[in-house]
């Protein structure tokens, strides 16, 4: 069965509302997801990924709004008829089962017979890497085998859909990539359409077919990781995905001016005045040379780190302070205390008008 | 019996292993071995030799003594006793457990309920006699307002005084024993659990037959044979609450020691002694065998 990828099924949630005792915690999100598409909600603390992830699941029940899987109405199936794969943060393996009997207890219930659970469990715990750890306790695994063993649990009873609440948080910096890439090889694999819950934007930028973000019980913006990243639609998306500067500016018709520089608005509706421009580091250029006594853009260079192939060089202006993106090769000179002059690339930017910064989770 | 307590999670953590430790952790354990040498190995010898003497040396004639009838049927008494209230009270206070793990961890119900059997569990003696006497006594107030509504439950007789009503008595700390050494337990037991047997396909029958069912049972059985020995060794309450014969075990080995008609017999006590030692001895290495088998994911 595994060993054909399957073709997996759509799965639509249609404005579905969910409140608790004074929290809204679902405000009416929609999001449709193609067959075998792997999406990746995310947002920060508290916006309702979880909540969303358990309407699908059916381990808790919306108040308003539809769960539409292969076309079929379950909003009012219950958890244990909906043929739902859950992948949880931590500790969901049972202990007194082996890795083997936890990936065969799926199939135990829906009375597929010993030989072929067996058979099964085997080629799933291989698709995962675990062949040799079949025998093995929970408490005789690592974090990330855990993990893998609850993946393999969750695809052994073929799914239609496979849910994934934050099953990497717990887990190390270097665990955590690696096993990110592993759950996307398994999940092409075998075709199941996914929903993917994260409060890690990096995590959702390179595991996703698409990614919504969401804020405060909705989506703010579904699409590519590569659009969300360079053409976020709100400042909410702008700020919470990969690095902001927040620059003070004036907008006037169809631009904002910072610092002597004009730059396009991404939504050119806006009524003049005063207002924040989202600029990201790599539109912000650095040169050393050339007059650097003074301007709007002239400023001292506080920090610079390395990242690899490029790196991230911190300028204070006087008033603020600023982050700049460039390849290392550009960036060797630029120790602390240089003086530098910046300039800001002419790309469209969004604007800010309340102070309110996103909190990043 | 430190089974009792073992939380069904014992597994999540990895024990700390290394060959070096051995050395501190047995320092450590001095105390503690010193303290059950005293207060427990050197006891049961003294009671195991002594029930070979007799004021004119060695004898066996104290366990031969054992097959008195009076005596047989105080051993049949207090196994019957402590099996039914280690049964009764294992399985109402594990349903209690069960209500106050489900609560609210910061509800009313689980604080009044915690505390109310930290001090319950410890009620004995003249006090839970008194306590039974005020209430289901045949002049107690629960007695009497249940008579006037046709629930006269001694209309055959008053039992209060009898096997049953012992039975009755000792689940007043029995259940909240069970409370106090299976909460842990159930309190272990997570969440996420149930949801990944519901997501699996699995109904409510699924998840106590293969999952929370198999979890507890060793924390189950522990804390049972805990309450079975707990029963078996209680004296003050039936000693308060029956003042003549020796209806269990441990009254005979009392009236053995300091029999009013005259007969002291320390030899004959120490021999009934022994059988007890023998009972609870037996218990526990059934639960150990028990316990390696429905337990193997503990280790
Ligand atoms: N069982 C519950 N009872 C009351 N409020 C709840 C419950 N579950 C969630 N909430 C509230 O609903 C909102 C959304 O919660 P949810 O768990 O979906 O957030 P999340 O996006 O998953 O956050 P996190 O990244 O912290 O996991 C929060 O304000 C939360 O406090
Ligand atoms: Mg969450």
């Amino acid at each position: 069965m595994m060993s054909t990828s399957r073709s997996g099924v759509e799965v639509r949630l249609e404005d579905l509302r969910r409140r608790y005792a004074g929290v809204t915690a679902l405000d009416g999100l929609s999001l449709t997801m193609a067959p075998g598409e792997l999406v990746a909600l995310l947002g920060p603390s508290g916006c309702g990924k979880t909540t969303a992830l358990r309407l699908v699941a059916g381990l808790e029940e919306a108040n308003g709004g539809r769960v539409v899987i292969g076309g079929e109405d379950v909003t009012n199936v219950p958890a244990n008829k909906r043929e739902i794969g859950m992948v949880f943060q931590a500790y969901s393996l049972f202990p007194h089962m082996t890795a083997m009997q936890n990936v065969a207890f799926g199939m135990q219930l829906h009375e597929v017979g010993t030989e072929e659970r067996r058979k099964r469990a085997g080629e799933m715990l291989e698709l995962v890497g675990l062949s040799a750890h079949a025998n093995k306790y929970a408490h005789q695994l690592s974090g990330g085998q855990q993990q893998r063993v609850a993946l393999a649990r969750a695809l052994a009873i073929e799914p239609k859909v496979l849910l994934l609440d934050e099953p990497l948080s717990a887990l190390d910096a270097k665990v955590r990539s690696r096993l990110r890439d592993e759950i996307r090889r398994v999940q092409l694999e075998v075709g199941t359409t996914t929903l993917f819950v994260t409060h890690d934007q990096e995590e959702a930028l390179a595991i996703a077919d698409r990614v919504g973000v969401m804020n405060a019980g909705r989506l703010e913006q579904l699409g590519p990781p590569t659009t969300i990243y360079s053409r976020p639609a709100t400042p909410f998306v702008a700020e919470f995905v990969g690095l902001t500067n927040r620059l003070p500016g004036v907008v006037k018709g169809r631009e904002v001016e910072v610092r002597g520089t004009r730059l396009p608005l991404v939504k050119p509706d806006s009524t003049d005045g005063p207002a924040i421009a989202l600029v990201r580091p790599e539109a912000v250029s650095v040169a050393a040379d050339g007059d650097v006594s003074s301007g709007p853009l002239i400023g001292t260079v506080i920090a610079t780190v390395f990242l690899g192939a490029t790196s991230r060089v911190t300028v204070d202006l006087g008033d603020i302070t600023v982050l700049a993106q460039l390849p290392t090769s550009d960036a060797v000179a630029l120790t602390a205390g240089t003086r530098v002059r910046l300039s800001l690339r002419t790309d469209p930017v969004l604007i800010a008008r309340d102070e309110k910064a996103p909190t990043e989770a | 019996m430190t089974a009792a307590g073992n939380p069904a999670v014992a597994g999540v953590g990895r024990p700390i292993t290394g060959g070096r430790r051995l050395s501190l952790t047995w320092v450590g354990a001095v105390p503690f071995l010193g303290y059950v040498s005293v207060f427990l190995f050197l006891p049961t010898i003294i009671i195991a030799a002594g029930a070979f003497l007799s004021d004119s040396g060695p004898t066996l004639s104290n366990f031969g003594n054992l097959s008195r009838s009076y005596i047989v049927s105080a051993t049949i008494n207090s196994l019957i006793l402590s099996g039914i209230t280690a049964v009764l009270g294992a399985a109402l206070g594990a349903v209690l457990s069960y209500a106050i793990a489900t609560g609210n961890p910061n509800g009313v119900l689980r604080r009044a309920a915690v505390s109310a059997s930290g001090v319950l569990a410890q009620f004995g003696g003249v006090t839970l006699a008194f306590a039974a006497l005020a209430s289901i006594g045949p002049a107690g107030i629960v007695y009497l307002w249940m008579a006037q509504n046709n629930l006269d439950f001694y209309s055959s007789g008053t039992w209060l005084y009898d096997l049953r009503g012992l039975e009755v008595v000792y689940l007043y700390f029995q259940i909240p024993l069970m409370v106090l050494v299976f909460l842990p337990a159930v309190d272990g037991i997570r969440p996420q659990w149930r949801e990944a047997t519901e997501s699996l396909g699995g109904n409510t029958w699924h998840y106590w037959r293969y999952v929370a069912g198999p979890l507890l049972a060793p924390a189950f059985l522990g804390a049972t044979l805990l309450l079975f020995a707990n029963s078996l060794s209680a004296y003050a309450t039936a000693a308060a609450l029956i003042n003549q014969g020796g209806i269990i075990l441990p009254l005979q080995i009392s009236n053995a020691i300091t029999s009013e008609v005259g007969l002291h017999e320390p030899g004959f006590a120490k021999a009934q002694a022994v059988v007890l030692i023998a009972i609870v001895g037996i218990v526990t290495a059934l639960y150990a065998v028990l316990q390696r088998r429905t337990g193997r994911w503990l280790q």
